[in-house]
Parts: C-alpha cells; structure tokens; sequence
C-alpha cells in the first residue's frame, strides 16, 4: 500500500474509532470498532506487525497500571469512601457556598492525582451532585469545577492521567521526579481554576444551604490506610526500579480480597471494573496512532514541535498539544506528540503533558467528538443551551495553560 | 374579583426568602404556582465529562441514577418544601428541565398576572451587580409584572458606593 494512501486509511480508522467510541452505536463497546480497524492495518500491511508488537510491548505495562488503578478507585467507592467525602463536603461547608466549593475543589484535585480523573469524574462528580442538590445549593459552580479539574488537576502524578501513565513509561522519569516537577504546575493550574470560577460563578455562589441533620460520615479508615500505603508504594517501587503498577496491584488485592470476602463486593463487579473492553480499546487506539505516525504524520509532527527547552519552547508545546486535544481528542493526541519529545527530556514531555490535559476543558471530548455526540443528545430531543462550559473554557484554558508551564519552566530550574 | 394568579421562581439558595416575600406582600388568596427549572446545562457537561473518557464510565456503576433523575428527585423535595413554607401545601408546583431564563419566561407566557423573582449577584449592598444572567434576561422579558426580592434582607441605602471613590469595580465575568 502507498504511503499516502495508507496514511488516509489510517486517519479514517482513526476517526471511526473515536466516533464509534463516542456514540456507541446499538451500545457496542467503545473496543468494537478499535480492534477490528487495527487488525485491518496489521493485514492490509499499512502496520508492519514487528512495529505493532513494539508498541504493544511498550503499550502493555501502562495498560496494567490503568487496570489496576481503575479496580482500585472502584473498590475505594466500595468501601464507600466518596459517600464519606461528600458528607465532610456538606458537613464542612455548613451550607456556605463559597465553603462548599473551596472543599470540592479539594475534594476533586485529591481524588484526581492519586485515583486518576476517571475516579473524579464517574465516582465523586455524582456524589458531589447529590450532596448540592440535598443542601439546596445551585449546583453548577460545583459541578463545573469537578469536570474542570479531573482534567486540569491531573498533572501532579503519573497515576492521575491515562497520558501521564503514558509518558511516564516513555520518558524514564521516577515516580517521585515526576511528582516533585509537577506540584508546582498542578497547585498553579488549580490557582488559576478557583481565581476565574470564584468570579465566573459569583451568582450561583449564593444564598445558604440546608445543612440542617447533615452528619460526617466515618472515615472508611481500611480503605483510606491502603491508598495511603499504596501512595508511598508508587515511589518505592519506582526507586527500587519495579513498576509502580505493581503497588497499585497490591493495593487493589489488598481492598479487594476482604472485599470479595466480607460480600461487600463481587468478583464480577470487580472484573466489570477492570474494564479489559477499555484496556483493549487503548492498546487497538495506539496502534492506529502508530500506524498515522509511521506514514508520514510521525515525521511532520517532529517538524511543528520545538526542539528546544526554554520557556518558550514549552509554551509552543503546550500550545499544540492542547490543540491537538481539542481537534482529535486527548488520548491520540499524547500518542501522537510523545514519541516527538521523547528523546529531548524531562521538560518537553510534561509540557506536552500540560497542553494535553488542561486543554480539553475547551472542548471536553475533542472537537470532533464533541460535534458527534451533541448531535446524539439533538436526536434524543434535548435541548441545547450555548454551553456555559464553552465560556469557562475560553477563560479558564489559555490562562491555564501559561501559569502552568511557566511553573513547570520553574520547576525543572528548581527540581532539575 | 378573580384571584391573582401568581409564578413564584423557586431558586436553590435564595427560594426562602422568594417564598416570604411572597407570603408579605400579595394577597394569600392568590392563585400561586410554584416553578422550578433545572439547568439542562449542567447535567450535560457532568455527562460530557464522562463522554470525554471514551468509554470508561464506570461499568460497575452502571446502576448509579442519572444526573437527571436526581434532580427531579430533589426538584420535587425543593418545591413540597416551598409550597410547605408559602402556607399552600397543595399550590400548583411545575418541575421543569432545560434552559432556566428561557423556560420561566415561557411559563409565565399568559395569565400569570406577578412573577415573583429573587436577586441572585451580590447581595450585600444595593447596587448594579444584583442580578445574575438567568435573572437579568427573565426581568427583562417577563411578560407580566414582577416582584423582584432581596432575598436576604434589603441592604441599605448608604452601601450605593460613594461616586467620589472612582468608578465601582469592574463586572463579573458572567
């Protein structure tokens, strides 16, 4: 096959794969289309199979970490640790807005950097939704600023992003290197969210809730002692040279077992967790991904992105990342732009970083995907408001993106 | 003479004082409804969020009730509570979904004779940043007369910021 042509069939697939995984068709598992379009670039030859096995072995170690931090944040919910979070948030808060949102903004940039965004935005978004609604507080200010954060307060470590696990295997970073370079840029990120929402949000931001029979639940003390465990386990195995997929393994057998046990749990609700159609969705994406680089897209990439590691190189990295993000979606876009600043360090890598996981607060899903799955909720019949969360975007991302690789440029002056 | 029919706009965080107001100052023979419009806005982005992951979204969750659903659910406590408070435990009580500012000024289209409004900006002194987006559109195109409440006590007469100081802070992003 040309390479022209094999690039056009790549991106195609591509696009089927995303749109399939978007609108899921009849309820088809997002894997559905994403497996059958790589094994037809494995045939067609457009991925030549010693190149697929390459990036499946690279592939495949991150893919067992994502696992097991899903099953992790799943049992976490289990043990009911974010029904707890969302009573000190109501209880704490005293039916004050303003006190209400300063502690889901800690709530959600926690629960984002150890248990990944996944965690923030299926388990602690609807706890935190119901805990407004039951305070009689308007929820929006609250709920924008959980969807907001799982993507912009999941900078600090590799486990909180599916891209940071990714770079992580790529660049040769310590879990603990990664954490200390990337504090500063996630506490800046956070800054910048809580200054523009304070005030985008000032009208909802009113009146004082019914916080009459609201009491803190116990603290899950089990569950809380093994995250905390399993925390300190990511940087020791990563010093001692092991994966930390293997901490977030011990930790999830560790919740698990007496989980499964006591009946508080299932094996099936625990597989279910594991979620193997996603895990085979990631390994499927990055193969068409590998596929798009090889015919050419690859090489142009290397040629957009800066080589340098000044301030301003990492700014125009951000920059195009975040792009990247908004027009296909963030996942292929780390794909595609890491193996370009694979080879030039630390700082290039967590800029790309920057730039792929604040910049979907523009779009959520891409821009491509976001079109698709609104005209899903058109034929549905709902009604479409101009999206407030298009405006907070527009104010909050490039501001954002600046702070946070200015803090980074910092950071790796600091940290080295 | 027919009663007067009257919309109260039930909001989370100020309907209290909308309800008291309302009890105060209009006849308790009225005709009330109360109405309250949950934000289609919000529960499409917590949605789009979980879009955004691209399939993981939370298999073994698939039991937890849509963001929906819930606030129905607690649309329908809110407003028992109001009509609780306004002294008509059994007023007429409209639970709508979608775009707020757009849905109340279609629900007070005709008949309604007093839409009663709570401010919803700042409330600490008097002054241009009292009213926030949805409340500043439905003012502006009720199609009835509207009682428009402080709904935490009217702040007084000397927190107008004195012109002498130089303009008033810049507005709010909104």
């Amino acid at each position: 096959v040309s390479s022209p042509l094999a690039e056009t069939l790549a991106v195609l697939l591509l696009v089927a794969t995303l749109g399939c995984a978007i609108v899921r068709p009849r309820g088809l598992p997002e894997a559905a289309v994403a497996v059958p379009a790589a094994g037809l670039l494995l045939i067609l030859g457009v991925l030549p199979l010693g190149q697929a096995a390459t990036e499946a072995r690279s592939l495949g170690p991150t893919i067992g970490f994502l696992g097991a931090v899903l099953v992790l944040a799943n049992l976490c919910d289990r043990y009911g640790l974010f029904q707890a979070a969302g009573s000190w948030m109501a209880a704490g808060s005293r039916g004050r807005p303003v006190s209400l949102l300063a502690l889901v903004f800690a709530a959600a940039s926690v629960v984002t950097a150890v248990l990944s965004l996944d965690a923030t935005v299926v388990l602690l978004t609807p706890v935190v939704f119901a805990t407004v609604a039951r305070l009689r507080l308007r929820a929006r200010p609250h709920v924008y600023a959980c969807t907001h954060l799982a993507n912009s307060a999941s900078l600090l470590l590799p486990v909180s992003n599916l891209t940071n696990l990714l770079a992580f295997g790529a660049s040769g970073l310590s879990f603990a290197r990664f954490g200390a370079t990337m504090a500063l840029p996630w506490l800046a990120a956070i800054g910048v969210e809580w200054l523009v929402m304070r005030r985008f949000f000032a009208g909802d931001l009113v009146g004082r809730g019914d916080s009459d029979g609201v009491k803190a639940l116990p603290v899950p003390v089990f569950a809380t002692t093994v995250i905390g465990l399993t925390l300190i386990g990511f940087f020791i195995a990563s010093a001692v040279g092991l994966s930390p997929a293997f901490a977030a393994l011990g930790g999830a057998l560790v919740l698990g077992v007496p989980a499964v046990a006591s009946r508080t749990t299932t094996i099936r609700d625990v597989a279910l967790s594991l979620d193997v159609p996603f895990l085979a969705f990631v390994l499927a994406l990055g193969l068409v991904v590998k596929a798009i680089s090889l015919h050419g897209l690859g090489a142009a990439v290397m040629h957009i992105v800066p080589g340098g590691t000044g301030l301003g190189s990492l700014l125009a990295i951000a920059a195009i990342a975040a792009v990247l993000a908004n027009v296909i979606n963030n996942l292929p876009a780390a794909l595609l732009l890491l193996p370009a600043v694979a080879g030039t360090g630390a700082g290039p890598v967590l800029a790309v970083l920057i730039g792929v996981n604040t910049g979907p607060n523009l779009t959520y899903v891409g821009s491509l995907a976001t079109l698709l799955w609104r005209r899903v909720l058109i034929r549905r019949g709902e009604e479409l408001p101009i999206s407030e969360f298009l405006r907070l975007g527009a104010l909050t991302v490039p501001p954002v993106l600046i702070v946070a690789t200015v803090a980074l440029w910092i950071s790796l002056r600091v940290v080295g | 003479m027919a009663a007067m029919r009257i919309v109260i706009w039930v909001v989370e965080g100020t309907w209290q004082g909308c309800v008291d107001a309302a009890v105060a100052q209009l006849a308790a023979d009225s005709e009330f409804t109360l109405l309250h419009v949950t934000p289609s806005d919000v529960t499409e982005t917590a949605d789009a969020a979980t879009v955004g992951l691209l399939g993981r979204r939370g298999t073994g969750r698939s039991a937890a009730p849509a963001y929906g659903d819930i606030a129905d659910d607690e649309a329908s406590k809110l407003l028992a509570a109001a009509a609780e408070r306004l002294g008509h435990p059994d007023a007429e009580r409209i639970s709508l979904r979608g775009r707020v500012e757009r849905e109340v000024v279609r629900s007070v289209a005709s008949g309604v004779d007093v839409l009663v409004v709570a401010r919803d900006g700042d409330h600490e002194r008097l002054g241009p940043r009292s009213l926030g987006h949805a409340t500043r559109f439905v003012v502006d195109h009720a199609p009835c007369a509207v009682l428009l409440v402080w709904p935490d006590g009217t702040p007084g007469i000397e927190s107008i910021p004195d012109p002498k100081h130089g303009p008033p802070p810049p507005h709010p992003h909104r």
